[in-house]
């Protein structure tokens, strides 16, 4: 099979070229086949191109001859790759016998499980993750009171997934980029965004990152790496991938990692991403936080395949299923998708089971649509919090003193934060019309000269709290 | 994209097949497949795709194949690509160029006659700039990538073959700037794409018969150069406006408001507006021709507006 090669002329292409030999296995020589493509003179196809994508990796390795050779197996050449015959009229069944097994390393009472493998974590980590988890617990308890005084006009709380939240952060590096849907706040927490800007950006006022201009919990930081929260359901998968794509070109080890839910999988662009992610070999994860719950909608009503994780196979993605509320599972399953995706440039697919403990937002009361047990069990007896400290506590590296302290502490800061993001002034009115583009033209300048009209002649009309 | 290794393409067959009008013919060999990147078929996904790249530093030039597909990429393109520079105050950036082959082409059915302008003109965040020659073409662009804000630059599928001696050293157009084409006296005559062409074969008519029109290709669809378009009004008092969106909600409808809004008092006609009609564009050739304004229609407009 002749090796196309293509002529390349930047050094950067050339760094690529010495990046990718470095993670490639000799089975990826034979393989920069393409396949449609005519054939042209190979005197004019002799330097390296650096960046061919691999063709159809699967399909390719596969044996085509498979239980049939005792049958006169012929085997076709259509595009795509050889598959074999079959006379046998099947259907391949729509699910499979039984559902594929969840990867969990605690038992529900935190109890290590005695097989189970699993990516130690030092002291350090693990009280951070612990600590975190408490907090973003803690921040949520507190934002959602905030709203329902009147103080907030708007939150979404992320109870029952703490675990999903605070392990998954711990497991990347901060130059990983983070597309987010909406109940992530944990990556940031994580991070090192302070329970101020937190608060900031919820309030809306002049030192909200977002300049005031996004509702609560839409929160963004360019510095550490989190792209601002879009309302959108599922359009940050695309981008994901467009962000892995980059990171691929420039070389860098660091992976795209987005969230979405388990009613985010039905929105087209979770399929258009995932098809996109596998043929660009983009380093992405997709981590899917399957809670149960889109709104009103259970899971039962949202899709009939076996969860998300079997979607991963349809579009040639590794995919696994985790026990969303073991965090140490979490920890473990996006570190070692982590090394995949960047050392094997592929997407992976994460599907944690999890459950949403809280309502969708302050908008809606779950209580009509599902039942109070149901709900309390969730926040009691599986709760991620307790089993993951249970772990710690067990290695001695907690104790019901540093609880109450890290609470009293988070408690604290927390009211803090809350009184003074309350008492900071909105942005400037001129902030209404700035950054639409990176220079504000003329039509834009024109309204702001006509909306501070209407502001001086109306003063009585116009909110106190936002500064000219 | 030999100036700046962040610049990229993406779209469908526009790596080994060259784009199906040849746009990118000869860059997949030139910078290779992931520079010049051939995507599954889902305008959603490869706009967003793009805005995703150019948030963590590419300068992705995204294609739509016509640009009537990518209706299906609006909600990216409205929601995130429009906003987020926005949304996230400042703090990212999305300096993405939109651009595929648009317009009533010959006899290419309706579903590939679209004028996307019209639609996406209300989008906050981004700017819209139509090319009408290869002179501006090669500028536009090149303003296009270099610009930090999102960009949806308009070609026309029966414009492709236009030939043009230009220069071969680097230039750029202004992305706001409108073109004057033709000074004149008479009337102010509004134009953009190809209709700039019918414009002005009407004009050699129209200069037969002893009329000076100014002819100015607006290029720029949003925003509109008012100050270009205000001193011609201002000069011959009469406007024209020759467009190829429909009747309703386009380009024309806007740019008559923004016109009368601001230059009632210079007016001593009101403005006209001659566009397509409020159809979907017929296959027969003969029918497809007359959804259009034609050189003829223009000549009697301006006979009508001077009288």
């Amino acid at each position: 099979m002749a090796q196309h090669l293509k002529s390349s002329s930047k050094s950067i292409l050339l760094n690529i070229l010495r990046h990718n030999i470095g993670f490639s296995s000799p089975s990826h020589a034979s393989r920069h086949l393409r396949h449609n493509l005519p054939h042209g003179p190979p005197s004019t196809r002799l330097s390296p191109n650096p960046i061919t994508r691999y063709c159809s990796t699967m399909v390719d390795t596969l044996s085509s001859i498979g239980s049939h050779e005792d049958t006169n197996s012929q085997v076709m050449d259509f595009p795509g790759g050889k598959v074999s015959f079959t006379p046998e009229i099947q259907f391949i069944s729509e699910s499979n016998d039984e559902r594929v097994p969840c990867y969990r390393v605690l038992d529900d009472n935190g109890q290590k499980l005695t097989n189970s493998r699993f990516v130690p974590v030092s002291e350090e980590v693990a009280v951070k993750m612990y600590s975190d988890m408490v907090t973003l617990q803690m921040m949520d308890s507190i934002f959602y009171e905030a709203q329902r005084q009147g103080r907030l006009s708007f939150y979404a709380t992320a109870f029952g997934e703490e675990a999903i939240n605070i392990a998954s952060a711990a497991a990347l590096s901060p130059q990983d980029v983070i597309f987010p849907q909406y109940r992530e706040p944990g990556v940031l927490l994580w991070r090192g965004f302070t329970l101020q800007e937190f608060a900031n950006q919820c309030f809306g006022n002049k030192s909200d990152y977002g300049k005031g201009r996004q509702m609560p919990v839409h929160y963004g930081s360019n510095k550490l790496n989190y792209f601002t929260v879009s309302a959108t359901i599922a359009t940050q998968l695309p981008n994901a991938v467009g962000a892995a794509y980059s990171l691929k070109m420039d070389g860098k080890d660091a992976c795209a990692v987005t969230f979405f839910g388990d009613g985010g999988s039905s929105e087209g662009d979770f399929h258009a991403a995932l098809n996109f992610a596998a043929v660009m070999e983009a380093p992405v994860l997709f981590i899917c936080r399957n809670n149960g719950w889109a709104i009103s909608t259970p899971t039962s009503d949202q899709f009939r395949s076996d969860g998300v994780v079997v979607k991963g196979r349809a579009y040639g993605i590794r995919s696994i299923r985790v026990d969303g509320n073991d965090a140490l599972a979490m920890y473990s399953a996006v570190h070692e998708a982590r090394e995949m995706a960047i050392r094997e440039h592929r997407p992976i697919l994460i599907e944690a089971l999890t459950y949403r403990v809280g309502h969708h937002s302050t908008s809606d009361d779950s209580t009509r649509y599902r039942s109070a047990d149901e709900i309390e069990w969730w926040n009691k007896a599986r709760n991620p919090l307790s089993r993951f400290r249970t772990w710690v506590e067990s290695n001695g590296w907690w104790s019901d003193e540093a609880e109450s302290d890290l609470r009293s502490r988070i408690k604290k800061e927390m009211l803090e934060a809350i009184r003074v993001a309350e008492k900071t002034k909105k942005p400037n009115l001129n902030h209404m019309f700035s950054d639409v583009y990176d220079v504000p033209p003329l039509n834009l300048r024109e309204q702001e000269v006509l909306v501070r009209k209407s502001v001086k002649s109306h003063p009585q009309d116009y909110p106190s709290d936002v500064p000219l | 994209m030999d100036r700046d290794p962040h610049v990229c393409v993406m779209g469908e067959d526009v790596g080994h097949y060259g784009g199906s009008y040849k746009v990118t013919k000869g860059l997949a060999d030139k910078f290779g497949d992931l520079r010049v990147l051939d995507t599954p078929i889902c305008e959603n996904a490869f706009t967003g795709m793009g805005i995703g790249a150019a948030m963590t530093g590419l300068r992705p030039v995204i294609e739509g194949m016509n640009m009537g597909f990518l209706l299906l990429a609006f909600n990216q393109i409205s929601n995130n690509c429009g906003m987020l520079h926005y949304t996230s105050g400042g703090q990212f950036t999305i300096p993405v160029v939109i651009r595929g082959p648009g317009g009533v082409g010959r006899q290419l059915g309706a579903e590939h006659s679209q004028r996307l302008e019209s639609y996406f003109q209300s989008i906050p965040g981004i700017q819209m700039v139509a090319c009408s020659t290869p002179y501006n073409a090669k500028g536009l662009m090149k303003a296009a990538i270099r610009s930090e804000n999102p960009v949806i630059l308009f070609e026309h599928v029966l414009l492709y073959n236009l030939k043009e001696k230009i220069p071969d050293e680097e230039y750029i157009c202004n992305l706001e700037e409108a073109e004057m084409v033709r000074p004149g006296e008479h009337i102010t005559i509004l134009t953009y794409s190809r209709m700039r062409h019918h414009v002005m074969q009407a004009a050699k008519t129209l200069v037969n018969k002893g009329y000076d029109p100014e002819v100015i290709d607006i290029r720029s669809l949003k925003p509109f150069d008012l100050y270009t378009i205000g001193n011609s009004v201002k000069k011959t008092h009469r406007v024209l406006i020759v467009e190829e969106c429909m009747r309703t909600g386009g380009i024309g409808a806007s740019l008559t408001a923004a016109i009368n809004e601001n230059f009632h008092d210079y007016l001593d006609a009101p403005v006209m507006c001659l566009s397509s009609q409020d159809v979907p564009t017929p296959y027969a050739g003969t029918l497809e021709e007359w959804t259009v304004v034609q050189p003829a229609q223009i000549v009697t407009a301006v006979e009508q507006l001077c009288q």
